[in-house]
């Protein structure tokens, strides 16, 4: 009976696997089609349409753009969010805690409509559609993130330690930079990453938000509209190894120091 | 401790703030108020929008479309990932958990638009998978699955199984292993104590989860717009129709925050679950 049930747990979950992966197994393995539709049958492998990728000024400019607003967008939502978070643990506030569930209210709404709400006060205000514009959208639903994380690992035992580099003569910016961030940077790293890959892959603001210069989502939604094709499978494989590489890395580095 | 006029702490929670109010609580006034003045003209205010709204069948119907694939995708993902994540952190040997988990979200680091995007590629006329079927002979010739409300459904599903499986795995390893034995000595079978003891524990979890769906479903415009071809129209589509084709802002607010008034109810409904604990 037991052995059963594990049975059938067990081909239950292979079968969960295999929905899981298949859309991304026929997305790779049709990258390397010869011909020009990315439909059975297999005609590869070659790799033309990685050439054709490389190649493509738009999608090159679109990858340039992406990583430029992801990092930069990172860097903001974790400083601001950084800030608070410190503010909010070591201080006490009038009205703290509703000031805290404005700082994380963005969460609870969808990109879509913080997308359009900046879309029509932009609008009104002169602001162009620009690379810009669709950062500082990834900084509004990215800053409540950094926020969460970092204030749920701000503890108390770290304050011995800001008051120890006080009482050596540190002046609080040091106290600050040298001593609570360093002491916080498994949550100031974790909750940076994570904002680039939401910034990285985000769609609906930067499409909303920018015109001319943008970023690879949109150049890849672009892309598109010409219906199936081998270059879009192309694009998306190499994406999804980057993003790849990227969560190994940071799997060996955050192990790595944790388990030091 | 500071007192009320120290202006200390506004130094730190300050830019946070501002930035908040600035690019969020902002933009939300501002579409409040454009979403009570007409189209064209800019008069106002008027509940003329709102009221196109519930006075035209199409538009009503994208919301009911917009309920019922967000309530399906919910249901269907919960049904699906709970017994695999029951499986990850059950019977997995503890060791292999952390590399089946990995894998079981593999796809979650393929691009937003790319996964939709292979969707078609699988379930196209000419698809993997009619390819397939009528290779086997199990149908004489291809099938619609692209452009229909299921191809929606299932790019979805495909999504939310990922993130479901992650916060209810999460969520069964919390779990002390002494309310299984507790309920074991106390003479409980297997089926009992997974009804009686295990699934209660994991509803904080479940719910958690299928609220966050909840709203991240409704809201896509990527998924409905690629695999549903234009079969039907979600709301995320009615508002960008608004915005692409005539650039009414005025009617594109108004959804905007109509769908807005759909999530905050969803949110009340599940309040009593979605108490965020503190550490």
């Amino acid at each position: 009976m037991r052995a059963a049930l594990k049975m059938l747990a067990g081909v239950y979950a292979l079968a969960v696997y295999g929905f899981i992966f298949l859309p991304v197994a026929v997305l790779i393995l049709y990258s390397f089609q010869a011909t020009l539709f990315p439909i059975p049958p297999f005609t590869g492998p070659s790799l033309r349409w990685y050439e054709a990728v490389l190649g493509d000024r738009r999608l090159m400019a679109g990858l340039v753009n992406s990583v430029s607003v992801a990092v930069l967008s990172s860097a903001v939502a974790v400083v601001l969010g950084f800030l608070a978070a410190y503010g909010f643990a070591r201080f006490r506030l009038p009205a703290q805690t509703a000031l805290r569930a404005l700082i994380t209210a963005p969460l609870m709404v969808s990109y879509l409509v913080i997308g359009m709400g900046l879309l029509i006060l932009f609008n009104a205000t002169g602001v162009p559609k620009s690379l810009v514009s669709a950062g500082i959208a990834h900084a509004v639903i990215n800053l409540p993130l950094s926020f969460a994380i970092i204030y749920s690992q701000i503890g108390d035992h770290h304050l011995y330690a800001e008051r120890a580099a006080r009482d050596l003569g540190a002046r609080q910016w040091q106290v600050l930079v040298l001593v609570t961030a360093p002491m916080l940077w498994p949550a100031l790293f974790a909750s940076f990453f994570l904002a680039m890959t939401f910034s990285w892959d985000e769609f609906v603001m930067a499409f909303l938000l920018t015109r001319f210069e943008t970023t690879l989502p949109v150049e890849i939604w672009n892309l598109l509209r010409s219906g199936l094709n081998p270059k879009t499978n192309a694009v998306g494989s190499l994406v999804f190894g980057v993003s790849i590489m990227a969560v190994l890395i940071i799997e060996l580095v955050l192990v790595r120091t944790l388990r030091r | 401790m500071a007192s009320r006029a120290d202006w200390r702490p506004w130094a730190y929670v300050g830019p946070a703030l501002l930035w908040t109010a600035a690019f969020f609580v902002l933009p939300f006034l501002a579409m409040g108020w454009v979403s009570l003045t007409a189209y064209g003209t800019g008069e106002g205010p008027t509940l003329a929008n709102y009221g196109h709204f519930f006075a035209n069948d199409s538009y009503r119907q994208a919301m009911v479309n917009s309920l019922e694939v967000t309530l399906a995708v919910t249901v269907i993902s919960v049904l699906l990932a709970y017994p695999f994540a029951w499986f990850l952190a059950e019977i997995v040997p503890e060791r292999w958990q952390r590399l089946g988990l990995m894998l079981a979200i593999l796809p979650f680091w393929t691009s937003y638009v790319v996964r939709s995007y292979s969707w078609l590629l699988v379930l196209g006329e000419r698809g993997v998978l009619n390819n397939a079927m009528t290779g086997l002979g199990v149908l004489a010739e291809p099938v619609q699955l692209a452009n229909t409300r299921l191809a929606i459904i299932t790019g979805f599903v495909h999504f939310f199984v990922m993130l479901l499986t992650l916060t209810i795995f999460a969520n069964l390893k919390q779990l002390s292993p002494s309310y299984r034995r507790a309920a074991a000595d106390l003479g409980a079978s297997g089926l009992q104590i997974f009804v009686y003891v295990i699934l209660p524990l994991t509803l904080p979890g479940i719910m958690v989860g299928a609220f966050l769906t909840f709203v991240l479903a409704i809201g896509d415009y990527i998924t409905p717009q690629i695999l549903g071809g234009g079969s039907e129209l979600l709301m995320p589509q009615l508002i960008m129709l608004q915005v692409g084709r005539r650039g009414d802002f005025p009617m594109a607010s108004a959804l905007s925050l109509l769908l807005m008034a759909v999530v905050t109810i969803a949110y009340f409904a599940c309040a009593r679950w979605l108490k965020i604990e503190r550490a």
